[in-house]
């Protein structure tokens, strides 16, 4: 059964937000990573990169696939987790902590609201998995 | 996902007792990976033995006095140099040149050969083969059904796979084989593998496939850090990949010769006449335009199967197999390029899904084993 945290909120597309006020961190789920296999490689954006919603902002690659990551909410990348791809592991190992890809400023803070609950998420992933 | 309409090996079963993700492979329901996932199974295999269900391949027996002639007219080896006990990398070709199949010739007697053919070709190539046979006295049986195989492959194996046969497998050499008994069960005992690394593939009746799996499991102590993995298609792939094995459908196709895929070796024009050895003689006179090359990638990124692949500006190939290297550590892959361009260090851009990555052409192979100090 997929680990889904409470305090975070989630997407069709299997990421994962944690709204700090004006900023936004995101990465993939735990059902993402499972489904992916061993993560081999990470494709961010950089510094200052600007994003509509639902934008591809890059990808995440396992040896038999890649699986591009899309932005749930408008905004500026502020910080990059760069060093995730010395260990790309990590993705599979902490998926909600330490293998968070991107901090980004919002354009609209309350955009996240819009985002599917742990509960809700966790439906969706009973009906579609 | 129903896997109802999917061909099944006798040993499906085990396969997702074990946890393994199964996956549609050319009409065959297998496992992409198991529980531990293609790196630590790709590993395991280099460091001390992967098992592998190979049991979808096609075995071809062609019986009769007139065996040897007629693989002979069909392969672009030469049937003629095997002696007993002796097995041979091949391919059957068309009129053109072009790869139909490839596939292990095994000579078990002057008049007995058997040829293990991939699973995705294996009715192609029985109807290419049955069609092919004109007044010639063999008798062709397509036995695939009959049979499962099984690898096991790595450091360890022959260690392993001693402890269930009284077969004195050191004194099998390298593309060599025998019948035994493995576990008490009739088998064909072939020093062969796909993965770079040493090791075996055993054939038996498929009705023992259970019995053999779960021994070969339980004697490689499966479960210990150090033991034996089941392994699936993905680490089969990055195996082959790292040690520069072809794979059909991508280095090797209809129109694909052999000469154009580093095949020269089992190409004897001058063992006699074969279906496309004209056309292959007059290639090889000319030199071919096109060349499979290794190429190791210089910038983050992973260059996959079909990206094309730019000389300057220019479109000049494609790849045939791109994948990272768990060995390795690197990200690797095997291309087509025009001949003049295929030189060791010679830099490609290949692009990756919209963004041009720098590549270079490297030797093959990627990987080789050290070879185990004789004992």
């Amino acid at each position: 059964m997929a680990n889904i945290p409470e305090n975070l909120r989630y997407t069709k597309d299997h990421e994962w937000v944690a709204v700090d006020g004006d900023t936004a961190s995101l990465g993939i789920t735990d059902y993402a990573q499972h489904s992916l296999g061993d993560v081999v490689y990470i494709d961010l954006p950089r510094v200052g990169d600007k994003f509509g919603a639902h934008e591809a902002f890059g990808s995440v690659e396992s040896v038999k696939a890649v699986s591009e990551i899309f932005t749930p909410i408008a905004g500026e990348v502020i910080e990059v987790n760069d060093g995730l791809n010395d260990t790309p592991e990590k993705v599979n190992a902490d998926p909600y902590g330490e293998a968070w890809f991107v901090k980004v400023k919002m354009d609209n803070p309350g955009e996240a609201d819009a985002l599917l609950s742990g509960e809700e998420y966790e439906e969706y992933l009973s009906n579609n998995g | 996902m129903s896997s109802d309409n999917l061909k099944k090996t006798p040993l499906n079963a085990a396969h997702r007792d074990l946890g393994g993700k199964m996956v549609d492979f050319g009409g065959w329901d297998m496992p992409v990976q198991y529980k531990a996932g293609v790196i630590e199974e790709h590993l395991r295999t280099r460091n001390h033995a992967g098992l592998f269900d190979v049991s979808h391949m096609g075995e071809i027996w062609v019986e009769g006095t007139d065996a040897i002639d007629f693989v002979n007219r069909l392969t672009t080896n030469d049937v003629t140099k095997l002696i007993d006990g002796q097995a041979q990398y091949s391919a059957l070709t068309n009129e053109n040149g072009g790869i139909v199949d490839d596939l292990l010739v095994y000579r078990f007697d002057c008049d007995k050969l058997l040829l293990v053919v991939n699973a995705g070709t294996t009715e192609k190539d029985w109807d290419w083969i049955t069609s092919h046979k004109g007044d010639e006295n063999v008798a062709l049986i397509n036995a695939s059904a009959d049979y499962c195989q099984i690898a096991v492959q790595g450091p360890d194996a022959i260690d392993i796979l001693q402890k269930l046969t009284d077969t004195n497998l050191s004194e099998i050499k390298y593309y060599h084989f025998t019948t035994g008994r493995v576990d008490d069960v009739e088998a064909i005992i072939s020093r062969t593998g796909y993965t770079g690394e040493d090791g075996f593939e055993v054939y038996a009746n498929a009705k023992y496939a259970e019995q053999l799996w779960n021994k070969f499991l339980e004697t490689g102590r499966y479960g210990e850090a150090d033991g034996i993995l089941p392994a699936g298609l993905a680490a089969r792939n990055t195996l082959r990949l790292e040690a520069a094995m072809s794979l059909y459908g991508h280095e090797l196709g209809d129109d694909i010769t052999p000469l154009e895929a580093n095949l020269g070796w089992i190409t004897k024009l001058q063992k006699g006449d074969f279906i496309g050895r004209e056309k292959l003689a007059k290639q090889k006179e000319e030199g071919v335009k096109r060349r499979i090359v290794g190429f190791e990638m210089k910038q983050p990124g992973i260059a996959r199967d079909g990206y094309d692949v730019y000389i300057g500006s220019e479109k000049a190939g494609y790849v045939t197999s791109g994948s990272p290297a768990p060995f390795l550590k690197k990200n690797i892959g095997l291309a087509f390029v025009p001949v003049d361009s295929a030189g060791v260090g010679q830099e490609l851009d290949i692009d990756v899904r919209g963004k041009r990555l720098k590549a270079e052409i490297v030797a093959l192979p990627f990987y080789k084993r050290e070879k185990r100090a004789a004992a």
